[in-house]
């Protein structure tokens, strides 16, 4: 692999990758550090007042300077639910991505390698898979398990239900990435050479084929990141995700978008960029990944 | 003579090829019929051919890469095709190969260290950390690699120094029997001579055995003590180099004599004999030969004939050599 120094080195070089490094850095430690920078705890309902309902951003008439950023329609400061709210997005989509790299990785790395029926099986179930939408399954997931449990264990336990059916949905996306690569290596002779030796094929496939098919799977995930975040955001939007008392982005857009005609746009706008924000910096990101670890575009730095 | 180091008695070697999963039709691929090689020890064992022959099929059977699909493969009198994988374990370690691209038999992600002691480390796993980087300097220094190279990655390395380190890394446990899949056809014309004589120094220093395919005649004369001429899966001549070059018992290994491109004499003026292989699916009857075979008569096209030993030594499946 590249080496850090090496890879710092491409890093810096490249303004485009900075710029989405240091948007994505700061929300991060943003969401991170919510707890301790934060002006307000959203969660905490002696420090809201409904008499701070639905104040504007502190440099418009009638602000108030405790909200930087306005408040919704509970009296909570925008800018405070915000920070709780971005670390809640990156969790569930760091979360998704996770499952969905060992589901996909793990059987799109044994559908490829050991071909034939087990491949076609996979394969197969990976296009059933596919051919439901990603939304649909998760809003019949969603309403099933909001209908079968009291809002509260709900609230509990949103988080992990939206990471296991944003996880489970999209494993074909690793799936078929990995299943590709893995034909395309396993006819190399350094996997002949491996099986000479009398390598089990758990550790061809583990040791020899994945850290040559890591290179798009490293890609994908940074964009599955993104687009986690994303069908997060929009299961929110629908009602169907993370609670408003425990808001993510898209609850957050959500629960301002009733109050956008009444003239409080600003409890949709700042999440809604802070949300784009977040997304684009991710896919930059990814296509910047993309470039460096191809080793046929190193030029022997390392 | 002694007793051979390798041994493949009846191989051959069928592949299912693709069908529609309704067909009744199940064609079937021969890439070896019934090859009855003997290697000893000590020789450079070469086989030629054309492509398609079977020849990397051979090579890749012995090293347990394709399972035969009938017939017996030996390592000094054991078999080995159809012994499980923890009694094949020390066998693997005298056995090793050689590819033919140094491009893509070296894992592009491991260093030149971790490609050569995997290995040491996976087939004589007690070898202690320091003997393992003595063993692995010890090759790089046998196969003219300079020790530095060790941390670095294949893509930093040119052609012939990376198959340098393939012969390296199959030299690493010490084996007695190396197959060498046409290891100087990627390379370089320069280089070619250089591997070549890194291979046969090595054959000295460490008494090796090679089974060395390859589809270049000079380079059989330079390289090989006997020759296995292959056509369509099966051997069609079994002898010595010399007696191979200078008296030719079979029609098809003086074919392939006759289309070695020669400085004068105009080996474009005669007329080609006209033919091609036949279908490997269905095969004919007779001689696999005979379809393109100035000899050929009524006999060839009936009875396939079987490999016999000729006065001089030779071997050679031919009707009309007696």
């Amino acid at each position: 692999m590249i080496s850090f120094s090496a890879f710092l080195k491409r890093f810096l070089s490249d303004p485009v990758a900075i710029g989405a490094g240091i948007v994505l850095l700061v929300l991060v430690l943003m969401a991170v550090l919510a707890p301790l920078i934060a002006p307000q705890n959203p969660y905490d309902p002696l420090q809201l007042d409904i008499m701070d309902s639905e104040m504007p951003p502190a440099w418009k008439p009638g602000g108030d300077e405790r909200f930087l950023l306005g408040t919704d329609a509970q009296g909570r400061g925008v800018l405070s639910t915000i920070m709780y709210g971005t670390g809640i997005s990156l969790l569930i989509g760091v979360g998704a991505v996770i499952v969905q790299a060992v589901l996909g990785i793990t059987l799109g790395l044994i559908a490829g390698y050991k071909g034939g029926w087990i491949d076609s099986f996979l394969m197969r179930l990976a296009d059933i898979q596919l051919s439901l939408s990603t939304l649909m399954m998760a809003i019949i997931a969603l309403a099933l398990f909001s209908a079968a449990f009291d809002a509260n264990t709900y609230a509990d336990y949103a988080i992990i239900m939206l990471i296991l059916v944003i996880g489970i949905a999209e494993w074909p996306k690793f799936a078929r990435t990995v299943r590709s690569s893995v034909l395309g290596e396993k006819k190399k002779e350094y996997v002949d050479a491996a099986r000479v030796i009398g390598l089990p094929a758990r550790r061809i496939m583990w040791g020899h084929i994945l850290p040559n098919t890591l290179t798009p799977v490293l890609v994908i995930s940074t964009i599955q990141v993104a687009e986690a975040i994303m069908i997060e955001a929009s299961l929110s939007f629908l009602g169907l995700g993370m609670p408003t008392d425990r808001p993510s982005l898209g609850s957050l857009i959500r629960s301002g978008f009733e109050f956008i005609f009444s003239g409080s746009w600003w409890i949709t706008l700042f999440p809604a960029l802070v949300l784009i924000a977040l997304v684009l910096s991710l896919n930059l990101l990814g296509d910047w990944l993309r470039d460096v670890l191809n080793p046929k575009l190193r030029r022997g730095e390392d | 003579m002694t007793q051979p180091i390798v041994e493949t008695r009846g191989l051959e070697m069928r592949f299912a090829l693709p069908t529609h999963f309704l067909s009744r039709e199940k064609p079937v691929l021969h890439a070896l019929n019934g090859v009855d090689v003997s290697i000893q020890p000590g020789e450079s064992f070469c086989v030629v051919g054309e492509s398609g022959c079977g020849k990397t099929t051979l090579g890749r059977a012995i090293m347990g890469l394709l399972a035969p699909s009938a017939g017996e493969i030996l390592f000094r009198d054991q078999r080995i095709d159809t012994m499980d994988e923890r009694m094949r374990k020390p066998i693997r370690a005298e056995m090793q190969m050689v590819f033919q691209n140094p491009y893509a038999s070296l894992n592009p992600r491991r260093n030149v260290f971790d490609t050569l002691a995997e290995p040491i480390r996976h087939l004589l796993p007690d070898t202690p950390a320091a003997e393992v980087r003595e063993q692995v300097e010890s090759v790089l220094a046998a196969t003219g690699c300079d020790p530095s190279w060790q941390r670095r990655l294949p893509h930093e390395f040119s052609g012939g120094q990376r198959q340098r380190i393939a012969i390296a890394r199959a030299l690493v446990t010490n084996p007695a029997f190396i197959v060498a899949d046409e290891p100087i056809s990627a390379l370089d014309v320069s280089i070619q001579a250089q591997i070549l004589n890194l291979l046969t120094d090595l054959q000295a220093d460490r008494g090796l055995t090679y089974l060395f395919i390859t589809h270049d005649l000079s380079v059989v004369e330079h390289f090989g003590s006997r020759v296995a001429v292959m056509y369509l899966g099966q051997v069609m001549e079994l002898a010595e180099t010399q007696a191979i070059f200078a008296q030719p018992k079979h029609p098809y290994t003086r074919l392939l004599l006759e289309a070695i491109p020669k400085l004068e004499g105009g080996s474009f003026d005669k007329p080609r004999t006209p033919g091609e292989l036949p279908d490997p699916v269905n095969l004919p009857v007779g001689c696999p030969f005979a379809p393109r075979c100035p000899l050929a008569d009524a006999r060839c096209r009936a009875e396939r004939p079987k490999l016999r030993t000729l006065a001089n030594g030779t071997q050679a499946a031919c009707h009309h050599t007696e």
